[in-house]
C-alpha cells in the first residue's frame, strides 16, 4: 500500500509541474504552431489531471473538446491566419515597438494580478476541509431525475437551463464567425487513396463512438456533448478529405441541424412552462425521454456546429450565387 | 499488480516529459506535430492503466475518445496547418 | 500464469515506449523520427493493450480495449504515410550519413 501511495504522488507531482510548465510555454511561445501543438498537450495532461481528480465525467469531455477538437480548430484558424497574414515583416516592427510600454501600462496588470492571486489564495483558504456540497441535494432527487448518472441529472434536468444556454452559446459563436468570414467554397475531393480509407473506416466508428457516448449518458459518463464533439469530429475529417456536399443541403437543411438543439430546448421548455409551471420541470414518468430527445437534439447540434466552426466561414451553395 | 500498473503510468509520464523537447526543439512543425502524436499514444496507454488500476470502465471510453481524435488532429495538421514554405529551411 | 505473462507484456510495451521516445529525441529527421514513434504507436500501445486484456475482468472490456488498438494502429499508418509524403512533396531531404 505504501509503495503505490509514493508512486501515485510522484505521478501527481509530475502532472502538476508538466501542467504549470506547458501553460507557461503556450503563453510565452512566440510560434504560433508551437503554441498550439503545447495546447494539444496541455489538453492530454488536463484529461489526466481529471482522471485523478476521480471525474471521469470531465476527463472525458476534455478528452473530446480540449486535446482531441481543439487543436483541429486551432490549426484551421492559423491555416486562415497565415492565408490573411502578407507579411511577417510588419509584424515584426511593430512588436519590436511593442518592447516600450509606458509605465502605467506595466503596472496596472501586475496590480490586478496580485489581486486576483490574492483573491484566489484567500478563496481557496478559506474552503472548509471536508464540505458535502450539493451532493446530498442531488442524491436526494437522483430518483425523480429519470436518469441514473448524477452529471446528467444536473445538466439536464436539475439545471437543464445551463446546458440550454450553452447551446445558444455554441450557436451564437458560430454566428459571429460566419459574420466575419464570408463565403468559402468546399476544398476540392481529396484524391489521396490512403487518406479516403482511413475516413471510410474511421467516419462510421466515429458516429457509432457518438451514438455509443450519447446512449451510455444516462447511466456512466459521457452525454450530449461529448457526442457531439466526437460527431464533429467526423465532420471534420469529411471535411479534410473533400466531402462533397449536395448544394441544396448547405442552404436550409445545415441550418436546420445547426439550431435544432436549442429550439428542441426551447420548445420542450415552452411546452413545460405552460403544462408543469415551470421551465424545463419534467414530469417524472416522462423525464427519461426527454432528456434522450433533447440530448439527441443537441449531439446533433453541437456537432454541425463544431464541423461549421472549423469550416470556418458560410459554406458557399449555389443558390448564394 | 496495482502498483505495476500505477509505475507504469508514471514511467509513461516521464517519458511524456522527456518528449517534451522535441516540441520546444522542433526544428520543423512536423516534428513538434510528431512529439504531439506520441504524446497522445502515451496518454492512451496511461489512461488504460489508470482505467485497469481504479477498475473503471470511463476511462477506456475516454481513451477511446483519444485515440480517434488524435487521427483527426494529425490530418487536420497535413491538410490545413502545414504550408508549403515552412520547411524550406530544414534539410 | 496469467498475471506472469502480462507482467511480461506489460514491462515488453513501456520498453517499446522508452525506444519510441528516445528514438524521437535522438533519431537525426523526420523520416527517422517517424520510424521511432510508430514502433510506440503500434507494438508498445500494442503489448500494453494485450498485457491489459488479459486482465479484463470481462470479454467486452477486452474487446474494447483490442478495438483501441485497432483504431490506433489505422491512424498511426494513415497518419505515418500523410506525414512522410507531405515532407517530402515540401521537400525535405532524408538524412544521409
Amino acid at each position: 500500500m505504501e509503495a503505490i501511495d509514493i508512486a501515485l504522488g510522484l505521478f501527481d507531482l509530475l502532472l502538476v509541474f508538466l501542467l504549470l510548465w506547458l501553460a507557461w510555454l503556450v503563453m510565452s511561445s512566440e510560434d504560433l504552431f508551437k503554441a498550439i501543438v503545447l495546447f494539444v498537450a496541455f489538453g492530454l495532461l488536463m484529461a489526466l489531471v481529471w482522471v485523478r481528480l476521480e471525474a471521469p465525467d470531465i476527463a472525458l469531455a476534455e478528452a473530446a473538446i480540449g486535446a482531441g477538437l481543439t487543436g483541429a480548430l486551432l490549426m484551421a484558424a492559423l491555416d486562415r491566419l497565415n492565408a490573411v497574414k502578407p507579411m511577417p515583416a510588419a509584424a515584426v516592427v511593430t512588436s519590436a515597438k511593442r518592447e516600450q510600454p509606458s509605465l502605467p501600462s506595466k503596472v496596472l496588470p501586475l496590480v490586478a494580478l496580485v489581486l486576483i492571486v490574492l483573491g484566489l489564495g484567500y478563496a481557496l483558504l478559506s474552503l472548509p476541509d471536508v464540505a458535502d456540497g450539493l451532493v446530498p441535494n442531488v442524491k436526494e432527487q437522483m430518483a425523480q431525475s429519470g436518469v441514473k448518472n448524477p452529471v446528467t441529472a444536473v445538466l439536464l434536468n436539475f439545471r437543464g437551463y445551463d446546458t440550454l444556454l450553452e447551446m445558444v452559446v455554441l450557436l451564437l459563436a458560430l454566428l459571429s464567425v460566419w459574420s466575419l468570414g464570408g463565403v468559402r467554397k468546399l476544398s476540392p475531393r481529396n484524391t489521396n487513396p490512403v487518406l479516403a480509407s482511413l475516413c471510410r473506416v474511421l467516419v462510421p466508428v466515429l458516429i457509432l463512438v457518438s451514438c455509443y457516448l450519447l446512449w451510455v449518458g444516462a447511466d456512466a459518463p459521457g452525454g450530449a456533448f461529448q457526442a457531439g464533439s466526437v460527431l464533429g469530429a467526423a465532420g471534420v475529417l469529411l471535411l479534410l478529405s473533400g466531402w462533397h456536399v449536395e448544394q441544396k443541403i448547405l442552404l436550409w437543411p445545415l441550418r436546420f441541424i445547426l439550431v435544432l438543439g436549442s429550439g428542441v430546448f426551447i420548445i420542450i421548455a415552452a411546452v413545460l412552462f405552460f403544462t408543469q409551471g415551470g421551465l424545463l420541470t419534467y414530469p417524472v414518468a416522462q423525464a427519461g425521454w426527454l432528456i434522450l430527445l433533447l440530448e439527441s437534439a443537441a449531439t446533433l447540434s453541437i456537432g454541425a456546429t463544431l464541423a461549421a466552426l472549423f469550416f470556418g466561414g458560410i459554406p458557399k451553395s449555389r443558390v448564394d450565387q | 499488480m496495482q502498483l505495476l500498473y500505477i509505475t507504469l503510468a508514471l514511467f509513461l509520464l516521464v517519458n511524456l516529459a522527456a518528449g517534451m523537447w522535441r516540441v520546444l526543439r522542433g526544428p520543423g512543425v512536423a516534428d513538434r506535430m510528431l512529439a504531439a502524436q506520441l504524446f497522445g499514444t502515451t496518454a492512451v496507454a496511461i489512461l488504460l492503466l489508470l482505467a485497469e488500476a481504479a477498475g473503471s470502465n470511463a476511462l477506456r471510453d475516454a481513451a477511446l475518445v483519444f485515440a480517434l481524435l488524435a487521427a483527426v488532429t494529425a490530418v487536420a495538421f497535413v491538410k490545413r496547418a502545414w504550408s508549403m514554405q515552412e520547411e524550406r529551411d530544414v534539410d | 500464469m496469467i498475471d506472469f505473462f502480462s507482467i511480461l507484456l506489460l514491462l515488453a510495451g513501456a520498453l517499446f515506449f522508452l525506444a519510441g521516445t528516445v528514438g524521437l529525441l535522438r533519431f537525426p529527421d523526420l523520416y527517422t523520427r517517424l520510424h521511432a514513434l510508430t514502433k510506440a504507436d503500434n507494438v508498445g500501445l500494442g503489448l500494453m493493450i494485450a498485457g491489459l486484456a488479459l486482465q479484463a475482468e470481462s470479454l467486452s472490456a477486452a474487446g474494447k480495449l483490442v478495438l483501441i488498438w485497432g483504431l490506433v494502429l489505422l491512424a498511426g499508418a494513415s497518419v505515418a504515410y500523410l506525414i512522410a509524403r507531405g515532407a517530402l512533396l515540401r521537400g525535405v531531404l532524408p538524412w544521409k550519413r
